[in-house]
């Protein structure tokens, strides 16, 4: 079966004073449908960029630079005009937001935002709009649906601002829903919910997530598959399990050592020496060589390929050759 | 000196509602009466959600608000009660590092100026010395001492937490409140915080209470841990204990909603209906009783609000603790 | 805080604009300050009869009807000008910021009534404001006209200082002073002042530009510096009958000023963007 999205070789530049920067360099992926794909990283790492990236949303002076590919389901989003561009936006792909406070328009109702929602994408009455808002707000498990049709944002916790968030992408019945930290503003149990209704959406409606995250505990429990990313590139991708018990590349085993357990020995945390470099100062070689416990004297000149280290498993890492990793 | 180093007893924080139409609103009661201490050289971790008053009783406790009622008993005397002059003396003991690595550090005021500020304020050092203190400062955090002529700005998040951290050591304090010093760090970057903070308690026995929404955090760091509820502190005890028996059902709820970053994990994901009620209208007698999925939840959990009894090693606030698994 | 000031006004001077803002504004002060020396006395009628001649040799800028050097006239005027706005602008950042500091952190009743008598005034046009103290008093000496202008002129500034000062107080790298041990003193001098500093600087610029003008139409209306003191107001004033005939009499004292408050306003706008942090 033919993947939904399929990104290649996504580069992204972003012109500064002296040098030119980019921040996503040569990404590539691809999504079938009613998967969920996590794409983990630390901040700086160009994930939230490849996102925007999918729907156009790149803010200038950033720019797609040409031989990038993004395919939906067969159509080039890059080739498309701006009129095509908007049948895609909301409709064939929606998208949520890390912070649902600032993401919703505090001057208008729950029903007016939904309902801007559908009547975007779909020819129909205000009246028709308000009840698919009220089916959609069922959907996403708020309470009292009917009354909180009327209420504005700040009238609401953030756990269900979230909710109204997903309903406005839902409305139009994407088929790709990309989740931009949809779960960092909130509380843990609140986050909870949330996943869980991500997860029960999926399962009904046959959708596919791209879910982008820093935290690898809430990528364990869900995602079909796994990609890590670092220094604009994804340097590992496995599915969910291989990931975890076989972390490969050196980072994403930095990663899960330093990462603070609630079962196991407490031990103490063994962190990543080194910071994460800035765009516009990348490595040279392997972009992760300067902070690699593994370094081998290649690293420092030659970039590694994508080389493969198990089914469907594979990474950015001279390691992967050696046969060991 | 026998005894603990900090004793909190029936800390209460109310704020009045504010606004001209508000006078007659309740109050909100953001600490409602919350009794604990710490050890020499101990960490209490104080874990709750947003909302739970956990940063409030932080600076309340010193003297950053007024409390509304309560004492804090620390070396001996009332730190609440003390006098303006006595009290500028004795906030040497007692000093905090905060959240935000970008609104902690005064951006027109030097690094070295910044850590040098209590120096100056207590007479600690002469004039002559306070660049070589500074310095020395500087590298017991992991930085580089000629970092001292920069300006905030300069630096990422997790350099600018350790430049916090310094200014609060510069001092000597023998207590720092730790409100969520890491909650805004990169997962790598949090890894190094932790391990520094761990480190300066070995060498110097600081005790710290540290503040945070994340249990494994928390778990990393700290010896005891209390978990609040809508400002009132419903379990605590030694950490692994709470961790690993825990016997108020909402640290059930708020322990099975940490995610864990391994796919192999089976739990029971206890999800907590609604979400938490509003400290200015806190529900009678237990305030959690709205939404506990403990199965002998009965009339008196309306009515009466459980105060913490000894459990085995642990104290815990609820009527029925202990009855059920 | 000396260092940040560096900072703030490097940051002005690589700003295009505020370069060629300070470029014009330091030409305009050189003028001002070497001219008088250099150029004929302002109110010297060499020859009366000539009455008003268009620039030439002698005369670059030409003469008024009364044959006296517009040049000189624009030059002396313009330190006259100057020195009233910057004097007046100092007097209301003064006020705004102490008006305006006390109310953002006492807060309480002070705070109400301050602001209560702030809001009031604004109520008011500034211009009609300044138009009922000269009328209420005749023959004001620049002295009192500097009063006057600054006097009106620190309303806005002190809502601008409270904002600030109320955001600072939350600071938590206010609290964070707080707790190593800090008094108000310290606090508001070594903490709100040096992040104050920056938005007054911005609106003490973008307030000298304003000054120059309500100085110019209050000498244009005849209220302001009185003759024979050159100001570029008056100088307006007197060439008005001689638009058609000698406009040069007027084009040059309006250029004059013109020129100045755009100077003045491009060091302001320069100066608002060097303050934002984010770009470095």
């Amino acid at each position: 079966m033919s993947p939904l999205l399929e990104v290649e070789d996504l580069r992204i530049a972003f012109p500064s004073s002296g040098a030119t920067s980019r921040p996503v360099d040569g990404v590539s992926f691809s999504l079938s449908k009613g998967e969920l794909l996590a794409v983990v990283g630390e901040s700086g790492c160009g994930k939230s960029l490849t996102s925007l990236a999918l729907l156009r949303l790149v803010p200038p002076p950033g720019q797609i630079l040409p031989g990038s590919a993004i395919r939906l389901g067969g159509t080039d989003v890059l080739g498309l005009n701006d009129s095509e561009l908007r049948s895609i936006r909301g409709r064939r792909i929606g998208m949520i937001f890390q912070d649902p406070m600032t993401s919703l328009n505090p001057v208008f109702t729950v029903a007016d935002q939904i309902s801007e929602s559908v009547r975007a994408h779909q020819n129909v009455s205000k009246r028709a709009a308000r009840a698919r808002a009220l089916e959609l707000l069922q959907e996403v498990g708020i309470p009292d649906p009917v009354e909180r049709l009327d209420n504005y944002p700040h009238q609401m916790s953030g756990g269900m601002r979230q909710r109204v968030m997903i309903a406005i992408a839902l409305a139009s019945e994407p088929e790709l829903l990309i989740a931009d930290e949809p779960t960092t503003a909130l509380d843990v149990t609140v986050q909870a919910q949330i996943l869980e209704l991500l997860d029960g959406l999926r399962a009904r409606r046959g959708m596919a997530v791209l879910l982008i995250t820093h935290d690898l505990g809430i990528v364990a429990g869900r995602a079909d598959r796994v990609a890590v990313m670092y220094a604009g590139r994804l340097v590992e991708e496995a599915p969910t399990a291989a990931l975890f018990a076989r972390p490969s590349h050196p980072y994403t085993k930095g990663l899960l050592a330093s990462v603070p357990r609630i079962t196991g020995a407490v031990t103490r945390l063994t962190p990543i020496a080194g910071t994460v470099p800035p765009p516009t100062a990348w490595p040279a070689g392997c972009r992760f060589h300067p902070r690699c416990p593994a370094v081998l004297p290649r690293c420092a000149t030659d970039d590694p390929p994508a080389l493969p280290v198990g089914p469907h498993h594979q990474m950015r890492c001279w390691l992967a050759e050696a046969g060991q990793a | 000196m026998s005894g603990p180093l900090l004793e909190v007893r029936d800390l209460v924080k109310h704020y009045k509602a504010t606004g001209f139409l508000a006078r007659k609103a309740p109050p909100v009661r953001a600490v409602d009466g919350v009794s604990f201490s710490v050890g020499k050289g101990e960490t209490l971790g104080l874990v709750g959600e947003s909302g739970c008053g956990k940063s409030t009783v932080g600076r309340t406790i010193l003297r950053l608000q007024d409390a509304t009622a309560g004492s804090v008993s620390f070396d001996g005397s009332d730190f609440l009660a003390l006098d303006s002059a006595t009290l500028r003396q004795a906030r040497r003991k007692l000093q905090i590092i905060f959240q935000d690595p970008y609104s902690s550090l005064n951006p027109r005021m030097t690094v070295g100026d910044a850590i040098a500020e209590g120096i100056e304020i207590h007479r600690l050092a002469p004039r002559a010395e306070i660049a070589g203190r500074v310095a020395q400062l500087l590298e017991e955090v992991g930085l580089d001492p000629g970092y001292a002529t920069r300006y905030p700005h300069e630096f990422s998040g997790g350099q600018r937490q350790r430049i916090g951290i310094a200014r609060a050591l510069a001092v000597e304090p023998a207590f720092i409140v730790c409100d969520e010093p890491v909650s805004a760090l990169d997962v790598s970057v949090q890894a190094q915080v932790l391990n520094l903070l761990a480190d300066l308690q070995a060498r110097r026995g600081i005790s710290y209470l540290f503040i945070a929404h994340d249990l494994a955090v928390v778990r990393q760091i700290a010896h005891r841990v209390a978990v609040m509820y809508l400002g009132r502190i419903v379990e605590t005890g030694p950490t692994e204990e709470v961790l690993a028996h825990p016997a108020h059902p909402y640290t059930k709820a708020l322990l099975s909603a940490v995610p864990v970053p391994d796919p192999d994990t089976q739990r029971l994901r206890i999800v907590l209906p609604g979400d938490p009620p509003s400290p200015s209208n806190p529900p009678s007698g237990c305030a959690f009783h709205p939404r506990c999925p403990h199965p002998a939840k009965d009339a008196r959990c309306t009515t009466e609000r459980p105060l913490l009894h000894q459990l085995g090693g642990i104290e815990v606030a609820c009527h029925h603790a202990g009855a059920d698994s | 805080m000396t260092g940040s000031l560096w900072r703030l006004l490097s940051r002005t001077v690589a700003n295009p604009s505020g370069r060629l803002g300070l470029l014009i504004l330091a030409v305009l002060a050189a003028f001002v300050l070497i001219g008088p020396r250099l150029l004929p006395d302002p109110n010297a009628m060499p020859d009366l009869m000539a009455g008003a001649l268009a620039p030439g040799a002698g005369h670059p800028f030409g003469t008024d009807q009364l044959n006296r050097d517009i040049l000189s006239r624009v030059v002396t005027g313009g330190r006259i000008s100057l020195s009233i706005s910057a004097l007046a602008v100092a007097l209301a950042v003064l006020l705004g910021a102490l008006v305006g500091g006390l109310a953002g952190f006492y807060g309480g009743w002070l705070d109400g009534a301050l602001m209560r008598l702030v809001d009031g005034a604004l109520a008011i046009p500034r211009l009609f404001l300044l138009l009922l103290l000269v009328a209420v008093w005749e023959q004001m000496p620049l002295g009192a006209l500097v009063l006057v202008l600054g006097g009106t002129g620190w309303f806005g500034t002190s809502r601008i200082v409270r904002g600030e000062v109320l955001r600072l107080r939350e600071a938590e790298f206010v609290s964070a002073a707080r707790a190593l041990g800090a008094g108000p003193g310290r606090i508001i001098l070594h903490h709100l002042l040096p992040n104050v500093a920056g938005p007054l600087l911005v609106a003490a610029t973008l307030g000298v530009g304003d000054v120059i003008l309500l100085e110019a139409g209050l000498s244009f209306l005849g209220v302001g510096v009185r003759p024979p003191t050159p100001s570029w107001g008056g100088m307006i004033l007197d060439a008005r009958s001689l638009l058609t005939t000698a406009p040069w009499a007027s084009i040059f004292p309006g250029l004059a000023i013109v020129v100045t408050v755009l100077a003045v306003n491009l060091i302001g706008d320069a100066l608002r963007g060097a303050l934002d942090p984010r770009s470095a």
